[in-house]
């Protein structure tokens, strides 16, 4: 069951940034920038994490997770060390993915070729 | 003569449904490959979650494969495919934001390893980190002086 959970909570994000594309013509850009800054509010609202407990990896898997990830470190960290926290939380909680991304995104880009665009 | 005025009315038709139609087929799409990636996310997660990770680590770990899956399908073009396919339901998930990484950082390899892939990698990510740390800080702020 969690796995339809996850289906339709990461399908539905998905389509809202597909309809914003649409009626808005913002750029996929704009719209992962919006999706993160939106999910750090909505984190620190604590309307995210609602969706999070229901759609499990539906709701983390999208870049909007991420910004609840942000959140949630920095409201962690202000609780534990005050407002060093709110400069220390969100970089700690979403190390592993920056990290992540840059380590594989490095490794990948150097090892790979680009294709050739005219054979489309 | 009639056959101007059904190209007429061809025209017409053709600008009522044109958008309309491959909007809804835009928006089914992403619907599909967003639900998938997703999918294949929460699978991930379980599996960690069997190995005796705590669901914190879980958590993280999942988002360092779902980058990693996103990196290597960019790295073998096989990305960019699933983007065409599903737009936003591509470019949203985690694997879009490796997605954004790899690819530009692929592309200006030419340009060298400093300004080249090492600058292009953060075309994207840059700007979704900045604004992303910046919001963060600010409602860390605002919750320390109002806890």
């Amino acid at each position: 069951m969690e796995f339809i959970r996850a289906f339709i909570v990461g399908g539905l994000i998905c389509v809202v940034g597909q309809v914003l594309i649409d009626l808005t013509k913002l750029t996929p850009a704009r719209i992962m920038v919006l999706f993160v800054v939106a999910g750090v509010i909505l984190g620190a609202l604590g309307i995210y994490p609602i969706l999070v407990e229901w759609g499990g990896a539906g709701a983390t898997v999208p870049i909007i997770g991420f910004g609840n990830t942000l959140a949630k470190g920095v409201i962690e960290d202000v609780n534990e060390k005050g407002l060093l926290g709110a400069f220390s939380g969100g970089v700690r909680a979403g190390a592993v993915g920056i990290a992540a991304a840059v380590f594989f995104g490095y490794i990948m880009a150097v090892v790979s070729k680009p294709k050739i665009k005219n054979k489309a | 003569m009639e056959q101007k005025r059904t190209k007429e009315e061809y025209k017409k038709w053709s600008q009522k449904q044109a958008p309309k139609s491959p909007k809804i087929k835009r928006i089914l799409m992403a619907f599909l490959v967003g639900g998938a990636i997703c999918t294949i996310g929460q699978v991930i997660q379980n599996a960690l979650l069997g190995t005796g990770l705590d669901e914190k680590s879980a958590g993280a770990a999942t988002t360092l494969f779902m980058i990693f899956i996103g990196a290597f399908l960019t790295g073998i073009n096989v990305y960019d495919d699933i983007g065409r396919v599903g737009g936003a339901g591509a470019s949203i998930p985690v694997t879009g934001f490796a997605n954004s990484i790899v690819s530009p950082a692929m592309e200006y390899k030419k340009e060298g390893y400093v300004m080249g892939v090492g600058a292009r990698m953060f075309l994207i990510a840059g700007p979704v980190l900045v604004y992303g740390i910046i919001t963060s800080i600010v409602v860390g702020i605002i919750y320390y002086i109002i806890k």
